[in-house]
């Protein structure tokens, strides 16, 4: 077992991980969140993406005891049940949610693509999505959803 | 589990732990360890390491194991072709994670950035507690996944002559995103000092070099003028096709036949002389 100590979505959390286990796996497993799906296991899908130290990576390929002291966004960090993020809302909106398991995935990488570019093109969008799949949706939606989102959150 | 805190750091406890894995991006030691390909004793995490992420450029380009392929598309690395070939890696996650030194490290076949390093004849630093070596990455790979790395050393970075712009680099994959390379090509063509390389990814149990081609391009510019864009014919492209496919050594397996390989290769270099050709 290894000692970790991780900041999860603004507080310090203390657990302990095997050798080998994903930081998806503490977070799901040892830190009840959830929210971060288990799918692939290899980074193809991205529905764990979460945003460590800033930087969004898929937390199934983050071993969890090399991200001991770091700090770790997950998607339970955006909104809640009664205030979702202008992101989720937009997902909500546009009906860009249809079996919902990537969907925690998408609105991670959205909220990392519209902090750093608030006005993306639809190319710039199939790109910073293309780590993330949807087997529902056929993505039309997805993209009318960033698009709203991104309106919501930089008007005016 | 070990995190090394800086480079001396990392060397001294690679020394003490010379079997351990060594982990920056996790993007290929995590997918064996998920699968449980792999069971490591001991890992030591080098992604905490500064030293190793950082890039010189003079005359010569020396870039760090530790930049990812996300920082290779941000600033000016001293190679257009390995800004092109990492946007073709993975996803905005996998290139967020994954680093020079593990492409290296993992030797695979398939490794996007390889074929760039070939082609531009580049050098693998390797360092341990004790010593430090500089391999030519025509000697550094010895087969698929296999280098010549030894236990305790880490590789620390990777060094070219700054070749210029008319650089490129190719793929084939099965789609646009999240694609294995199918067949990888990368052409360099250095005006300034008068030499030609060309890589192939996916192509052989290591990356190979195309001698021939290469030649063969050396005496197009030779007669067009190393300094000049050219165009190069219709007969001129497909000569230099014929002769990237000969050199490569494809096999039959679940992303492509050798034929199918083979036959990529050329209309890749055909396309990637046309491209370089007009760059001067």
């Amino acid at each position: 077992m290894n000692e970790l100590r991780l900041v999860v979505n603004g507080v310090e959390r203390r657990t302990e991980a095997r050798d080998g286990e994903s930081l998806m796996t503490v977070l799901r497993e040892r830190l009840a969140l959830p929210g971060s799906k288990n799918a692939c296991e290899q980074g193809e899908c991205g529905s764990c993406s979460v945003l460590l130290d800033d930087a969004l990576v898929c937390s199934c390929l983050v071993l969890a005891a090399a991200a001991h002291g770091r700090d770790v966004r997950t998607v339970e960090s955006l909104g809640s049940a009664g205030e979702l993020h202008p992101v989720q809302r937009a997902f909500v909106e546009a009906g860009a949610v249809q079996c919902g398991f990537c969907t925690p995935g998408l609105v991670v990488a959205t909220v990392a693509l519209l902090r750093d570019n608030p006005e993306p093109t639809d190319i710039e969008i199939r790109e910073a999505l293309s780590g993330n799949l949807c087997r529902c949706t056929g993505y039309g939606t997805i993209l009318e959803a960033v698009h709203r989102a991104a309106r919501e959150m930089y008007a005016g | 589990m070990e995190i090394a805190r800086d480079l001396d750091d990392a060397l001294a406890l690679a020394a003490d732990l010379p079997e351990a894995e060594l982990i920056a991006g996790g993007t290929d030691l995590m997918v064996e360890i998920n699968f449980g390909r792999k069971r490591p004793e001991d890992v030591l995490a080098i992604d905490r390491v500064a030293e190793l992420r950082e890039t010189s450029r003079n005359g010569r380009v020396r870039m760090g194991a530790g930049v990812t392929y996300t920082a290779m598309l941000q600033g000016d690395h001293g190679s257009r072709a390995i800004c092109e070939a990492a946007r073709t890696v993975g996803s905005p996650q996998i290139r967020n994670a994954g680093t020079l030194g593990g492409n290296l490290g993992t030797a695979s076949p398939a490794g996007d950035l390889l074929p760039v390093l070939a082609a531009l004849d580049a050098t693998v630093l390797l360092r341990s507690a004790r010593s430090e070596r500089r391999v030519s990455f025509g000697d550094f790979m010895t087969g698929p996944k296999r280098s010549v790395r030894r236990p305790g050393e880490v590789i620390v970075g990777a060094e070219w002559d700054d070749a210029g712009p008319a650089q490129t680099f190719m793929k084939v994959g099965t789609r646009n995103a999240m694609v294995i390379s199918v067949a990888g090509l990368a052409l360099v063509v250095d005006r300034a000092r008068r030499r030609v390389g060309v890589g192939l990814g996916s192509c052989g149990p290591t990356i190979l070099r195309a001698p021939e081609a290469e030649r063969f391009a050396a005496g197009l510019f030779d007669e067009a003028g190393w300094e000049r864009a050219t165009a190069p014919g219709e007969g001129a492209r497909r000569e230099f096709g014929a002769l990237v496919a000969a050199a490569a050594r494809p096999i039959d397996d679940v992303r492509g036949t050798a034929a199918f390989r083979r036959h990529v290769l050329a209309v890749m270099a055909g396309r990637a002389l046309d491209r370089v050709g007009a760059i001067a």
